[in-house]
């Protein structure tokens, strides 16, 4: 944990279970984030990582069916979207939304409490976006997906919420360097934003100051970013025996594996 | 030929009626700054009364008062490149009436000119705006036409324009109407444009129908010379009770002929939106394809605004005015 950092949580995740389709999705998550916390959830593709993000930021289709999500004091496991950002919880979506007719300056100060031209130049340097270029550019399909990545990234950073979850923010085609990502979230997490990155880059949760494992909709170890790391590389591959379906396995731990294990 | 600054002789109330048009001008998204300027070519109706028409360089007004609107014909001079846009106001400031614009416009070969139109209707409870233009643009000339309208809150009005047009060989149309402030009322919307060889057109049509508003959109598009070229862009969005109906149509008549329809419309509440699109190609060198995409607001993009702390309703609205901006 670093300085920034309290014992105080900020989210907590209670035994959180999803259902989608009848298929399991989540089942029995148990995940805390203190203040001002980066946190990394490792996993493979297709774990569940996703879908805990968009149950956490209470996205339609993603109501669960057993357990509770405390945020900064609130129950809002029934909230909605609206209400959860309010409350200071934001997610930057893997593959964000376009939107014909909307510049990226507006986009950016939308989710400012009072609008200021001057954070939303500012959120774009920090994603290496010159403001000159790119505050009256639309966001529509004009924009590369890495462009509108970095963009996504300079929107969550201009909100400063209490809580960000990135989605994969290492991924896809010209994006920022994962050295760049790391400095940007740290920037994020020294101006009072805690952060749940998750990625299934072992290497990206260097940036963190602690990291949970994810595999089949559970979280199955938990600890020091290293461990956690460690743990991944050694024990998770991905397997085809569901027909049809690529998933991800969690090889029985050893002891070193023991750090912190989901039930 | 000498350049005519105010043809019109002013009336007594002339001027409370100018000022007031230039008020109403300004809620439709226009500078009333712009229809003082000497060196613009500006054209303003309240009524059936035109109370200025003034030409520029190259660009002539005939006008003509008539009962219920007014007649007016705009000729620019073959090879004039007008250096700024000409401004025309079309308003009716009574809560009652029918206004009547008979216009054509004959933009001269080689000539390069851009319209920047504003209907402004701030009072409208039954009233009716009928227009009936007519526009002919030259070999290799360029004409833009811009037209904005403001209807108020009541949704008393009609508004049914029906525009031809000729694109003869090498020349340039472009079009974008746009109502998307204020109660729309009803709408009717006529379009049919000829493109000769190597023409381009374009049309745009934007609108935001609520309450019990009715929206119609007809484009027609006939590509008829070799390499003509063509694109209708429809956006609308309802919500309420509103129902809009597109139909679009365009012909590829010649060879390397390229038409493109592309039609989006976002559907709230109890509204009903129905696009038709005609695809019709008379020359196997030709080719034509649409797009279509009706339904609610896109859901990602609603969840994204959300998670930056906008409702439900002012997230709808920002990815509405978005899409018809």
């Amino acid at each position: 944990m670093t300085s920034r950092s309290s014992q105080e949580p900020l989210l907590q995740v209670e035994d959180l279970s999803l259902r989608r389709d009848g298929r399991p999705i989540l089942y029995k998550v148990y995940l805390t984030i203190r203040r001002g916390e980066i946190h990394g959830l490792l996993g493979l593709n297709g774990s569940g990582k996703s879908s805990l993000a968009y149950t956490l930021m209470g996205c339609t289709g993603y109501e669960p069916d057993s357990g509770h999500i405390l945020f900064d004091g609130h129950d809002i496991t029934r909230l909605s979207i609206t209400e959860r950002a309010k409350l200071g919880l934001t997610l930057a979506w893997q593959e964000p939304a376009r939107f014909e007719g909307i510049s990226v300056g507006k986009y950016l100060i939308l989710g400012m409490p009072e609008p200021d031209r001057r954070r939303a130049a500012e959120a774009l340097e920090a994603v290496d976006l010159s403001p000159a270029r790119y505050l009256n550019r639309s966001i529509n399909h004009s924009l590369s997906g890495g462009e509108r990545k970095r963009i996504e990234l300079a929107a969550v950073y201009a909100m400063q919420p209490k809580l960000a979850i990135l989605d994969e923010p290492d991924s896809g085609v010209d994006t920022l360097s994962l050295s760049d990502i790391a400095a940007l979230i740290r920037r994020m997490a020294d101006q009072g934003t805690s952060i749940l990155l998750i990625t299934h880059r072992d290497e990206m949760v260097t940036v963190a100051d602690s990291a949970s494992l994810m595999c089949q909709g559970s979280i199955v170890f938990g600890g020091a970013p290293a461990n956690v790391r460690r743990y991944y590389d050694h024990r998770c591959k991905v397997h085809n025996e569901t027909v049809g379906v690529v998933m991800p396995e969690v090889i029985a731990s050893g002891a070193e594996g023991s750090e912190r294990r989901a039930t | 030929m000498t350049q005519q600054r105010e043809v019109i002789v002013p009336e007594p109330g002339w001027a409370r009626d100018f000022e007031a048009i230039l008020e109403a001008y300004k809620q439709a998204g226009g500078d009333p700054d712009a229809l003082r300027m000497p060196r613009m070519a500006t054209m303003v109706v309240n009524a059936n009364k035109v109370l200025a028409a003034n030409d520029a360089h190259g660009v002539h007004f005939e006008t003509e008062e008539l009962p219920d609107g007014i007649r007016a014909r705009i000729f620019v001079e073959p090879g004039t490149r007008v250096e700024y846009p000409i401004h025309l106001c079309f308003g009716m400031l009574p809560t009652e009436g029918v206004q009547r614009i008979d216009i054509e416009y004959e933009i001269g070969a080689g000539a390069q000119v851009e319209f920047l139109a504003h209907c402004t209707f701030p009072n409208a409870i039954k009233l009716q705006h009928i227009m009936d233009a007519r526009i002919h643009v030259g070999a290799n000339a360029a004409m833009t036409y811009t037209e904005s309208h403001f209807h108020g809150p009541h949704g008393g009005i009609e508004v049914l324009p029906t525009t031809r047009v000729v694109v003869e060989d090498g020349g340039r149309f472009a079009t974008t109407f746009s109502l998307v402030h204020g109660r729309v009322g009803r709408m009717a919307i006529d379009y049919d444009v000829s493109v000769g060889a190597g023409g381009v057109a374009e049309m745009t049509t934007k609108a935001y129908g609520m309450a019990n508003d009715r929206i119609r959109v007809n484009e027609v598009l006939h590509l008829d010379g070799e390499g003509a070229r063509g694109l209708t862009k429809t956006r609308v969005a309802v919500r309420d009770e509103a129902k809009s109906e597109v139909f679009t149509t365009a012909e590829g008549n010649a060879p390397f002929a390229r038409g493109h329809m592309d039609c989006t419309e976002i559907v709230r509440g109890h509204a009903v939106a129905r696009n038709v699109p005609v695809v019709v190609v008379r020359n196997d060198r030709a080719r034509v394809t649409h797009e279509a995409a009706i339904g609610t607001v896109n859901h990602k993009e609603l969840e994204t605004l959300m998670a930056r702390g906008l409702t439900e309703e002012e997230a709808v609205d920002v990815i509405i005015r978005g899409m018809l901006r």
